[in-house]
């Protein structure tokens, strides 16, 4: 899949040099950039199904962006319904496609 | 149980263009101040506001919205005045003690006066189709292509010619996006004309008078629908046209954030042109309760510029009760604040909003009177 980043930008300039991050999706490394929203860095691998709605499995994705809304909530670290528009990305983090209202997996 | 308990003067709830501007006003007259923001980045919405502010140079025209966040956030920091971060301000009392988070772990405020500046939220279309993932909130899209810099799609149906859907409609051309139209419902254009122009000499044609009927897709959105409507924006049959697109930016308009102000039994009151509900307030943006002032877009939707004048003024309203200025000084201030608001709500959606405001001035007054 090409990249989603928009490394070149007409008022923007250049992206700044970022430090890799790596996180775990449904078990699968993802190379995201560090000041990455979980969101954002799904968006930039081309992800577009976050989690599935309880009772009719129907797909969601990000819709507001700025924490409003609970639409684009997965299941972070074994916590569910985290809003990944306004969680930023760390080392090791493990991201998963939320069923449902979620289940805690926290040890 | 709360940990920590902190004191403060004045508790400011939101980091963005007003909370930051009462933030300084405030540190300025050495109240001491403490802001909260639910996000891991403060400056609400500017920093996703690459296009230049209007208005004059008090209102930093010429300034894209991210320069003005940088700005205001380095004021913050020359005053010391502290910005905590994924906090949300999730319970406020009467008395003024306010439930967040700190750290990681719950926390108690307890401010002498509170300014609720907690903006706005998108609204929602409702069409068959409007959950698919790429049915985006425009300044959702915004955010993503100009503060994460990532493309949420590769062409693009606008909804809305509001000024909302008409910058992102420029934004998206510029990182790149595809836009095949702007659709709006109304039969003029909502926005700023430059803005309109700008877009309509890159080459987007306007659907004017159309609507959205679906959104379609396998997992994602991959077409939408729109068709012509009348003067009763009744879909008109044999009018469809069907776009190959993966992203739909829905611009249609705003709502003021007023979880907070209403689930503390704040009077509230309705008015469409401000976007619905939003607390009632008095000219020095003093709530029904006492000691609670409201700036931006939760006390009535309007632009950035706006905001960040209510904040200065609802500083100045804390920083009167406080006793901190004195009232010939405070007097002054205001004054030129509300000159420049004039200025603002003068504009071509002007008037109205500037009747808006005075609206819910007037009745938040009389029902004070009754109340008293």
């Amino acid at each position: 899949m090409t990249s989603r980043r928009i490394d070149d930008h007409p008022i923007l300039g250049a992206s700044p040099n970022c430090r890799e991050v790596t996180i775990t999706v449904d078990g699968s490394p993802l190379l995201a950039r560090d000041g990455d929203t979980i969101a954002s860095a799904l968006i930039a691998a081309g992800w577009t199904a976050f989690r599935h709605t309880e009772k009719r499995h129907e797909p969601r994705g990000v819709f507001c962006a700025i924490g409003k809304c609970t639409d684009c909530v997965m299941t972070v670290n074994g916590v569910p319904n985290v809003r990944t528009c306004i969680a930023l990305v760390e080392d090791g983090m493990r991201v998963e496609t939320q069923e449902g209202l979620g289940t805690w997996r926290v040890p | 149980m709360a940990r920590t308990v902190t004191h403060c003067d004045v508790a400011v709830i939101g980091a963005g263009p007003a909370g930051l501007s009462a933030a300084v006003q405030l540190g300025e007259a050495g109240a001491d101040t403490i802001v909260l923001d639910e996000k891991p980045a403060a400056g609400g919405q500017l920093f996703k506001q690459i296009h230049k502010f209007f208005g004059s140079e008090r209102h930093m025209a010429g300034m894209r919205g991210f320069e003005i966040g940088e700005l205001l956030l380095s004021r913050c920091e020359e005053l010391q005045i502290p910005v905590r971060l994924n906090s949300p301000a999730w319970a406020l009392f009467p008395d003024l003690s306010l439930g967040t988070t700190f750290e990681g772990l719950p926390s108690a405020i307890k401010a002498k006066q509170v300014i609720v500046a907690t903006g706005a939220s998108e609204n929602a279309l409702s069409f068959p189709g409007w959950t698919l993932p790429g049915v985006m909130g425009a300044g959702a899209v915004q955010t993503m292509v100009n503060y994460h810099r990532v493309r949420p799609g590769e062409r693009a149906l606008v909804v809305g010619a509001g000024n909302v859907g008409l910058i992102v409609a420029y934004q998206l051309l510029q990182a790149g996006i595809e836009v095949v139209a702007v659709a709006e419902a109304a039969h003029t254009v909502g926005g700023y004309m430059v803005h309109a122009a700008k877009i309509r000499r890159m080459g987007v044609p306007f659907a004017m008078n159309h609507t959205v009927l679906s959104a379609e897709g396998e997992g994602r959105v991959e077409r939408c629908t729109i068709a012509a409507v009348d003067e009763a924006f009744v879909p008109q049959p044999g009018t469809e046209r069907t776009f190959d697109v993966d992203l739909v930016c829905v611009a249609v308009g705003l709502s003021p954030a007023v979880e907070l102000c209403s689930s503390m039994g704040m009077e509230m009151t309705h008015v469409g042109e401000l976007g619905g509900w939003i607390p009632s307030h008095n000219a020095a943006l003093q709530t029904s309760i006492d000691g609670v002032y409201v700036a931006g877009d939760v006390s009535g939707v309007e632009e950035a510029s706006s905001a960040m004048e209510e904040g200065r003024l609802a500083a100045l309203s804390a920083l009167s009760a406080l006793g901190v200025v004195r009232r010939p000084e405070a007097e002054c201030l205001r004054t030129k604040i509300k000159e420049s608001l004039n200025q603002l709500r003068r504009g071509p959606f002007g008037s109205t909003l500037a009747q808006r405001k005075e609206d819910v001035c007037r009745r938040h007054e009389e029902q004070c009177l009754t109340i008293a």
